[in-house]
């Protein structure tokens, strides 16, 4: 420690350990146990120092912990770089910071590190709670910073906080402007490290029994949609994903897309929609049964599935339109056709054997289907999200043995069955349904709603849907999972119906939620530009941007500080305190100032030392002034020719 | 009536020379009926110039020279067993005067000081379960040394409190100090010294002081000053309500030697820092304004309203 350095009192050491305990909070369940655990150590050491005025321990032990604790990141972590490993580095060095803190200097750096770990955390998560709580964070650091300089006559908590709390408060109107014009690039503003998109769920391009039913445990989001017009039927809720073609005798996989031209004959008008998706790693973009146009920066295979030119990381929103009644692929080619009907050999001979039987049955291809679906119907099949397990011949158990499954089961089982006969059939997974938010109008599609179904290739007809859940359990179509799936099935709490309250609470909480996203989370390059174009500012290019943030910075600060002097001046009613501040400021253009704690007497023989030839005159005001002001006169008349002087008087 | 007041300080300025300024402080102090404190290392005139005030204006003058062992009753005075009589008579101490010179008051032990401080907050005495009221005009001029020199018990400052003004003589400036080199002895001259007012013309300038106009312009401006040193940090605790009489009344005293009827901002900046000086305490941060020039930082932070 330097000598002469002001030292930090036990107050100032308390508030920045509390500082640095919220803001680190939030991390604790991210990184290993024992960082966690070492920082704590390290900051009750702190305390324990500060209280019983103990002197900071010795540089050495402190170079020790460094290289301990590092060696702890790379050994937990494989690495000390990217997202996590940083984000733990950072936890440790500032809680060793801790233990150097004796000057103001070291306390400030410790605020400003703590302004950083705040950062840090939107590296996880930028959701309105975390936002929140990093709102009271930096007020909290910031009311810390504001009583580190109250050196004496500390006047207890509320002072700094109040004055952090009104710093915050002025500086939003500088951050709207910085929000709004800061120029966006497109993609985040800096690669974020390549271990931050761990841990997304969502569809895949494989499906086994129960990897649908799986998701369907999840209530996040998959996306949000918003409809320009009525919200159509939830039995033309189909949205489209992967299509699965190949199927190994246990896992279906969508194989190698092929990529064409979109070919499709419509009679009815499209549905205009835009959609929010959540990022869930993959490149699929959802649309309605059928897409009639392509978002930017995106390819249609030739199946219909839309697919992002790269990996969705984060929130993407694109309108769409679609037409939810059309014909398509009449032409199909045959090697295409031929892939449709592929089997592997070897699996599931007693479905082949029932396909066999009742090709002879039917020999209609429409026919045929009715026949399959009236089975699925009138058989006690049974829908459930935790159906009994397969085994090899998993569609030949299902069908014949267990008869309960997801919708997963029940689209495999349709199409070997369709394949079987020679009809060519395609899985398609995607979702289904959604939830209307009756607060926004809009629909929010969970994971929970992840469903599979069936496309068939008829002669004449080309590829028509064919849901086969729908034949066992019309529910789960018309009106949601949560009322097809038996009471007993463990489904996420939030999907449950069961509570209204619960409910209404969600549906805000979710229309909130939304709102967020699109406007403060998806203010992207686009968004930005179609904002600006409604202010009538055609070329936001970034030099624009740059300048345009400039002079909207300037006048806020100029509004701000306008608001903020208005207090200083008061508006003087005094005619001969207004007249001589008149007087004064005569004098003042003529570069002879009045100080503003100057005395009228001192003044006037200032005025008098630096101006000879005004001595009379000034004499003549500022005694005049002085009675009026001071004394004990207040002869109107004196008022009037004390106005009179000032008037005529000329510097 | 203010002639003789002019007479007072240019005749006590014949005997401190270059000092007007101080005299007149002085002179305040006494019209708005407070003690003074001077501090200051020794032998810059602060007893002369005790002496030399007390003269001029025709008053009683005693000093007690404070010391390590000064007893309460040295300077209160004791009731002595007369034979004759066969009673206890009280012979009055020192302290029974108009003017009371409290010579190097830190040099005493609280117990004696405190026998001071409180015959000057009370005018009156008691001893022996008897009061004794004070003469009026009472005038009580201590001297303290600065407390870093040895020996000393510093004031402590809820009695600094009992002072309406602490001054600092200083060195004189290079002419004065020729004068004082090349003129006659300053005892000499103090025994030449004859009164220029009575006590009863004292009174009635105490009285006037009393009544000076101070408006309410001059009233915002004493409050802007207090509200300042409350406000800011960089005093360790703001002026107390008695503070801002004491400035009040120094500044009117201030007007009443200026010769005028009511009391200007001007007056009260004159008082400013022989009032407040040692009653506000800079904090450490503060460290650039310390000791004398607090007060000038205060009157140059705030407006005149």
């Amino acid at each position: 420690m330097t000598a002469g350095a002001p030292v930090l009192s036990l107050r100032n050491v308390w508030w920045l350990l509390a500082a640095l305990a919220m803001v680190g909070a939030p991390h604790a369940g991210r990184v290993p146990w024992w960082i966690t655990a070492l920082a704590v150590t390290l900051m009750a050491w702190r305390g324990y120092l500060a209280r019983f005025n103990l002197g900071l321990p010795s540089r050495w032990l402190l170079l020790l912990v460094i290289a301990g604790g590092t060696a702890g990141v790379f050994v937990s972590y494989g690495t000390i770089f990217g997202r996590d490993a940083g984000v733990a580095l950072l936890i440790i060095m500032l809680s060793l910071k801790l233990l150097e803190l004796a000057t103001l200097r070291d306390a400030m750096l410790l605020v400003f590190l703590g302004y950083f770990l705040v950062i840090t955390n939107f590296l996880y998560s930028q959701t309105i709670p975390t936002a929140l709580y990093m709102l009271g964070s930096v007020w909290f650091i910031t009311a810390t910073m504001i009583g580190l300089h109250f050196a004496v006559r500390y006047p207890g908590p509320a002072a700094p906080l109040r004055t952090a709390g009104v710093l915050l408060a002025q500086s939003v109107p500088l951050m709207l402007v910085f929000f709004v014009l800061f120029p966006r690039v497109q993609g985040p503003l800096w690669g974020l490290p390549r271990d931050a998109y761990a841990g997304i769920t969502g569809l895949s391009d494989t499906m086994t029994p129960g990897s649908i039913a799986n998701l369907s445990l999840s209530d996040a989001v998959a996306f949000r949609a918003t409809f320009n017009g009525p919200i159509p039927n939830p039995t033309r809720l189909y949205w489209r994903g992967p299509v699965l073609w190949d199927f190994d005798g246990r896992t279906w996989s969508a194989g190698r897309p092929y990529f064409g031209k979109m070919r499709y004959e419509t009679n009815s008008a499209p549905v205009e929609y835009t959609i929010t998706l959540e990022p869930h790693s993959k490149r699929w973009m959802f649309a309605l049964d059928l897409p009639a146009r392509m978002p930017p920066a995106t390819i249609v295979t030739w199946d219909f599935q839309i697919l992002s030119t790269i990996p969705i990381h984060n929130r993407v929103r694109y309108e769409m339109s679609s037409y939810t009644s059309y014909r398509y692929g009449e032409e199909e080619r045959e090697p295409v056709l031929a892939r449709a009907r592929r089997l592997p050999e070897g699996y599931n001979p007693r479905t082949r054997e029932l396909a066999r039987r009742m090709r002879g049955d039917a020999p209609d291809d429409r026919d045929l289907i009715r026949n399959v679906l009236a089975k699925f119907r009138n058989e006690n099949f049974f829908y459930t999200l935790s159906p009994p397990p397969l085994g090899e011949h998993s569609v030949d158990e299902f069908l014949f043995a267990t008869k309960s499954g997801f919708c997963e089961h029940y689209a495999a089982a349709f199409t070997v069955l369709m394949r079987a006969a020679g009809i060519p059939a395609r899985i398609v997974t995607g979702y289904q349904g959604g939830e209307v938010n009756p607060i926004t109008d809009y629909l929010i599609v969970r994971q929970a709603d992840a469903h599979a179904w069936v496309e068939v290739w008829l002669e004449g007809q080309g590829w028509v849907r064919i849901d086969p859940t729908a034949a066992v359990s019309p529910q789960r179509v018309e009106r949601g999972i949560a009322a097809a799936i038996p009471v007993s099935d463990p489904l996420p709490l939030l999907v449950r119906t069961d509570y209204e309250w619960l409910r209404r609470i969600r549906f805000t909480w979710d229309s909130i939620a939304n709102n967020w996203n699109q406007w403060v989370l998806g203010y992207t390059q686009e968004r930005q530009r179609q904002f600006l174009r409604s202010f009538g500012i055609a070329d936001p290019a970034w030099r624009n941007l740059a300048a345009m943030l400039l002079v909207a910075t300037g006048i806020a600060v100029l509004i701000l500080a306008a608001l903020v002097l208005r207090k200083l001046k008061t508006t003087v009613t005094d005619p001969v305190l207004r007249a001589y501040r008149r007087f004064c400021g005569k004098l003042a253009r003529k570069g002879l100032p009045r100080h503003p704690a100057e005395g009228p007497a001192d003044y006037a023989a200032r005025l008098a030392r630096e101006r000879p030839e005004l001595a009379k005159a000034v004499s003549l005001v500022s005694a005049l002034y002085i009675s009026l002001r001071y004394g004990t006169d207040c002869d109107p008349a004196d008022v009037r020719e004390f106005t009179r002087l000032v008037r005529e008087f000329k510097a | 009536m203010a002639q003789s007041l002019d007479k007072v300080i240019s005749q006590v300025g014949n005997v401190i020379l270059g000092k007007d300024r101080q005299i007149r402080l002085a002179v305040a102090c006494l019209l708005a009926r407070g003690h003074l404190l001077i501090e200051d290392i020794p032998g810059v005139g602060k007893t002369t110039l005790a002496h030399a005030l007390a003269s001029s204006l025709g008053l009683a003058f005693q000093r007690i020279q404070f010391t390590s062992d000064l007893l309460p009753a040295d300077i209160l005075g004791v009731s002595i067993y007369e034979r004759d009589s066969g009673r206890f008579k009280f012979h009055p101490g020192p302290i029974f005067a108009h003017v009371i010179l409290a010579d190097e008051v830190n040099r005493a032990t609280p117990k004696a000081q405190s026998a001071l401080l409180e015959a000057m907050e009370e005018h009156q005495v008691t001893t022996e379960g008897e009061t004794r009221t004070l003469p009026r005009p009472f005038f009580v001029i201590a001297t303290q040394n600065p407390s870093h020199q040895v020996g000393t018990f510093p004031l402590p400052e809820s009695q600094l409190d009992r002072f309406l003004m602490r001054i600092e003589l200083g060195y004189p400036d290079a002419e004065a100090e020729r004068a004082l080199l090349q003129g006659v002895d300053r005892r000499d001259l103090l025994s030449q010294l004859t009164p220029c007012m009575a006590v009863e013309e004292l009174v009635e300038l105490q009285q006037r002081a009393k009544r000076i106009h101070t408006s309410g312009a001059l009233l915002d401006y004493v409050q802007a000053l207090i509200a300042e040193t409350r406000r800011s940090p960089d005093y360790v605790s703001g002026l107390s309500p008695r503070a801002g009489l004491a400035l009040l009344h120094c500044a009117r005293a201030w007007a009443l030697i200026e010769g005028r009827e009511h009391a200007i901002p001007e007056d009260v900046q004159a008082v400013l820092s022989s009032v407040v000086g040692h009653r506000l305490s800079p904090t450490g941060e503060a460290d650039r304004v310390n000791g004398a020039n607090v007060a000038g930082h205060l009157s140059r932070q705030v407006a005149i309203p």
